[in-house]
């Protein structure tokens, strides 16, 4: 095996966030928790340096390293830089909430950092075993990080549910990577796709390798039926861990989605093709109409987040470049409305008073009807009405199936988002037509503020001016 | 001389631009009113200069704008204007003016949110009627929701709620077919332009699913039987000003939607479905008219009546087809098609006129009961001449607005069939009875109550708002001729169209 220097400068932004995590947890032992302020401002500037390396590195040079199992490329680069950019946000709100519930502890950051370089890892990983490792390593920060606020149960039990459920996800994938081995012979990516496209294969073994492997992938997605998790976990887990585990993460999930389907499996795509339509299909109904029974905000995003999910996978059943350029798009956009969601439930929240009933938001727009109004825009946007980001998400997506004929699964979507607008516009009623119930303003920190106002306009932004992002995710998969 | 000043752009950018300067302006500024009334003002001048540069000799686009917007899906910023968008723009940038006037002293809530609800919902309006990009249509189409939805639900009466989240769906359930009808037809073309659409062929299967699409989408817009219910309760829930808006433009945006898509798109099964349409305006004619007359709410009643004289202009939009199988020579096409048109605009002036009118009592009253009225002629002269002649009007007398467009189509029913006539001349009849009933019991009579009794006249400011449209009511009642010459190259290119096979 070849080791050159030349090799680990395709891996330079993962090294650098590994020694930066290695660092803050140098620090955390040091310092303790009173280094706490110095340790967040360290975590920040690492997602920010990496986010730059990361913008440096495009244009020079891809391919593949470390003897094919790692990868830059376009698209490792757009989702590692919008994973590191989403975290930056993800951090400040979170800081907020924590710093309200004597959880500001610096293991949350370590946790955080060490999350997002397993899901950078996930995004480059061009081999079963590395994308294995990146999963692992974003999944173990990520169990850990719900279990934090240990005297809570319900958080406690989140994280039990998470884990094991996750556990058997893992466990899921690895077996179908197991099989694929077994038929194709190789673990390496570009490997896997050549071994298909020039070897006799079973096809029977392939499509029971497949269908794990599809599993794995609809757990961490949290596509029906594998999304049981999801609710309980969004619902139970604190708000800023939820915030956490509802962002980037689908981002590597995505990642992942793409490498092993796409990249390693695409010439199975005849066999992946109808199971993911049926996670598709099941996700957007059962996300979409579950979730108007919700009271509760974080329940409901988390069914919200289901049936996202199910769009998103509309554009990778598509099976042509369009289509996954319009379910990156649509990641993209999730992950920037989720974001705003939680977070503005985190605005609204302060010591002792959690906001995340739809309750709470009774009358936000006489109490504060900026505010309100950002919140108006990203649950427009996450129902898919023009002008918002989510619009042109849906839109691409739906046009990528139509634009293969499975029109009839272009009717579900639509109708099933009509039904979708319906929970998003109760959030809006209670905004907007109600008479506010408490008086209370709202505490959260200037940065804070600014930060959900810059996340909401950037959804309205991209609803006026779609055009720059959606160039870009076309040329990722052109 | 307005060939490149890009007249469009600014008529629908300056009243969103200026609704967010509004809304930033925030309720405690003295300026909110005074500045959308400019905003407002401007805009309408603004469209004025399409009428003054508008040249009717041709079918061809006119004042075009053409800029790439999301280059990956070849979507543009293609704006133009024909005779059937032209009128309809003005009438938008009227009708807000009025709206903005007409919610001075009323609104005293949030009058920030108030105006630039409207102004925004205008610059939209208009760039729905202006888009020639099938995607920027939609956009504009759906966007158009958020203010609506926000001023039922905001400044509505009390059942407002249950109100705007059916008015919300429902337009929104109609109108996601309509993507995918464009997003198909894309497939098919190539392109998103609505005018390379009018030129791809298509077989029956596929013209008959695309227009069953546009039916779905635009019939809930205008409404027609049987998906009109959300109407009547968006109408009395809504504020004065939004149910102007609704009854003058959203209602007439399902009808341009027609005569943009539907008929030149997919001709041929507009044809064979002429039968399905034609069958549902003239339930939508008679039946609701029966409705409406046993209506005891004013709202409802013109809300009632409203989608009455929009089964008009369906009929007259989809006739054309039966009375081209009835002559070779299609004469009367022509005639039902600027009829509908015709119809339309009057509509919008009318319905406006009423809602005001209704908005005038309301405002004294807080009631829209009929029965907590009666003589109000008797302490409000000036505002019952002002009533009867608008409720002539909706009637359908002649050398009104309202009689021209359902004359036309009435007139044209006949080259296609008898009873078609027939049928819809009873509107004539059953119009002059709930308006002329309705009217009867408000405003003659002895004075009903203490209440009806201390009513004042009419201000100056709801003088001018009334006497504008009556002047116009009057104008185009007299003298229709420079509204169908607008039109008259248009629909004669559109009759071209649909009379052409696309199979």
């Amino acid at each position: 095996m070849m080791f050159e220097v030349s090799n680990m400068s395709f891996a330079l932004p993962e090294i650098f966030m590994l020694v930066m995590a290695c660092v803050i947890l140098l620090v955390l032992a040091i310092r303790g928790d009173k280094g706490i302020n110095s340790i967040y401002v360290l975590s920040q500037i690492s997602l920010i340096a990496t986010a730059l390396i990361i913008y440096q590195s495009i244009g020079s040079g891809s391919g593949l390293s470390f003897d094919g199992t790692y990868i830059k490329d376009t698209l490792s680069n757009v989702l590692k830089l919008a994973i590191c950019l989403i975290n930056v946000f993800v951090l400040l709100y979170a800081s907020s909430y924590l710093k309200a519930r004597s959880l500001f502890k610096g293991e949350f950051y370590v946790l955080a950092l060490f999350s997002t370089l397993g899901m950078m890892i996930m995004a480059s990983a061009y081999h079963f075993l590395t994308l294995y490792l990146g999963l692992e390593l974003m999944s173990l920060c990520l169990y850990a990080m719900v279990a934090m606020q240990r005297d809570s149960a319900v958080a406690t039990e989140a994280a039990m549910k998470y884990f094991i459920l996750g556990a058997l996800a893992s466990g899921m994938l690895l077996y179908g990577m197991s099989i694929i081995y077994g038929v194709t012979g190789s673990l390496a990516i570009a490997d896997i796709a050549q071994a298909l496209q020039t070897q006799e294969i079973d096809q029977t073994v392939l499509s029971f390798g497949l269908v794990f492997l599809l599993i794995g992938i609809g757990f961490k997605l949290g596509a029906v039926p594998f999304h049981m998790w999801l609710p309980d976990v969004y619902h139970g887990a604190p708000t800023a861990m939820t915030l956490f585990i509802a962002t980037a993460p689908k981002i590597a999930a995505f990642a992942m989605a793409i490498r092993l389907l796409v990249d390693g499996l695409g010439e199975g795509q005849a066999y992946w093709q109808d199971m993911a339509i049926m996670l598709s299909v099941l996700s957007m109904i059962i996300g979409n109409v579950v979730a108007i029974a919700q009271t509760n905000l974080k329940r409901m995003l988390a069914y919200s987040t289901i049936s996202h999910v199910g769009f998103i996978l509309l554009g990778v059943l598509s099976g042509t470049a369009q289509g996954y350029s319009a379910a990156m798009f649509y990641v993209l956009v999730y992950s920037l409305m989720s974001l705003g969601g939680f977070g503005m439930i985190i605005l609204m929240s302060r010591q002792g008073f959690e906001a995340d009933n739809i309750d709470d938001f009774k009358g936000l727009s006489q109490r504060s009807p900026w505010f309100a109004l950002m919140m108006l825009i990203l649950m427009f946007s996450m129902a898919g009405i023009p002008p918002l980001a989510g619009f042109y998400a849906k839109f691409a997506v739906i046009n990528s199936v139509v634009e293969v004929g499975l029109v009839p699964i272009a009717i579900v979507a639509v109708v099933m988002s009509v039904i979708g607008a319906f929970y998003y516009l109760r959030v809006i009623k209670v905004m907007y037509f109600d008479k506010p119930s408490d008086q209370n303003i709202l505490q959260a920190p200037k940065d804070m503020q600014i930060a959900i106002s810059v996340n909401a306009l950037l959804v309205l932004a991209l609803g006026v001016s779609p055009g720059a992002l959606m160039a870009i995710c076309a040329i990722t998969f052109s | 001389m307005f060939s490149d000043f890009p007249l469009l752009s600014l008529i629908i950018w300056l009243p969103i631009f200026g609704g967010v300067a509004v809304l930033i302006n925030g309720d405690n500024n003295p300026w909110a009113r005074p500045l959308s009334l400019l905003v407002s003002a401007v805009t309408f001048v603004a469209s004025l200069g399409l009428y003054v540069g508008f040249d009717n000799t041709t079918y061809q686009m006119q004042f075009v704008e053409q800029a790439p917007w999301i280059a990956s899906f070849d979507i543009n910023y293609f704006l133009g204007i024909d005779g059937f968008s032209m009128p309809l723009i003005i009438l938008t940038s009227f009708s807000t003016l009025l709206v903005v006037v007409a919610g001075w002293e009323v609104i005293k809530d949030r009058v920030s949110h108030y105006m630039a609800a409207f102004l925004i919902m205008e610059g939209l309006m208009i760039a729905v009627f202006s888009a020639l990009d099938a995607i920027l249509f939609y956009v504009f189409f759906e966007a158009m929701l958020i203010p609506l939805f926000l001023v039922i639900g905001i400044w509505g009466g009390p059942n407002r709620v249950y109100a705007t989240i059916k008015f919300f769906l429902y337009t929104l359930f109609g109108s996601v077919f309509l993507l995918l009808a464009l997003l198909y037809l894309r497939h098919v073309s190539g392109s998103f332009s609505i005018l390379a659409f009018h030129d791809v062929s298509l077989s029956m299967a596929q013209q008959t699913l695309l227009f069953l699409a546009f039916l779905i989408s635009f019939a809930v817009k205008i409404p027609m039987w049987p998906v009109h219910t959300w109407l009547p309760d968006a109408h009395v829930e809504a504020p004065t000003g939004g149910s102007v808006i609704l009854a003058a433009i959203t209602l007439k945006i399902g009808g341009y939607g027609l005569l943009r898509f539907a008929l030149p798109i997919t001709p041929d099964a507009s044809m064979a479905l002429d039968w399905f349409v034609i069958t549902l305006s003239l339930i939508g004619i008679v039946y609701i008219g029966f409705v409406a007359l046993v209506q005891s709410d004013l709202k409802k009643l013109i809300a009632y009546s409203s989608i009455a004289h929009m089964g008009f202009v369906t009929l007259g939009l989809f006739i054309v087809f039966r009375i081209f199988a009835n002559s070779a020579t299609g004469s009367g096409a022509e005639l039902a098609i600027e009829g509908a048109m015709v119809q339309m605009i009057s509509h919008g002036f009318i319905a406006a006129a009423m809602f005001l009118s209704v908005g005038v009592l309301y405002d004294r009253m807080h009631t829209r009961e009929i029965s907590a009225y009666g003589g109000v002629i008797n302490t409000m002269p000036v505002f019952g001449g002002f009533a009867v002649f608008f409720a002539m009007a909706n009637a359908g007398l002649p050398g009104t607005s309202g009689f021209v467009g359902e004359f036309m189509v009435i007139l044209a029913a006949f080259q296609a069939d008898f009873w078609f006539a027939f049928l819809a001349a009873t509107t004539l009849i059953l119009g002059a009875a709930y308006t002329l009933w309705m009217i009867k019991r408000v405003m003659f009579g002895e004075v009903a109550n203490d209440q009806v009794a201390q009513l004042t006249d009419i201000n100056q400011r709801e003088f001018i708002i009334l006497a504008s449209l009556a002047v116009i009511v009057l104008a185009i009642g007299l003298w229709p001729a420079p509204l169908t010459d607008f039109m008259h190259s248009s629909v004669e290119h559109l009759l071209t169209q649909i009379s052409q096979s696309k199979l």
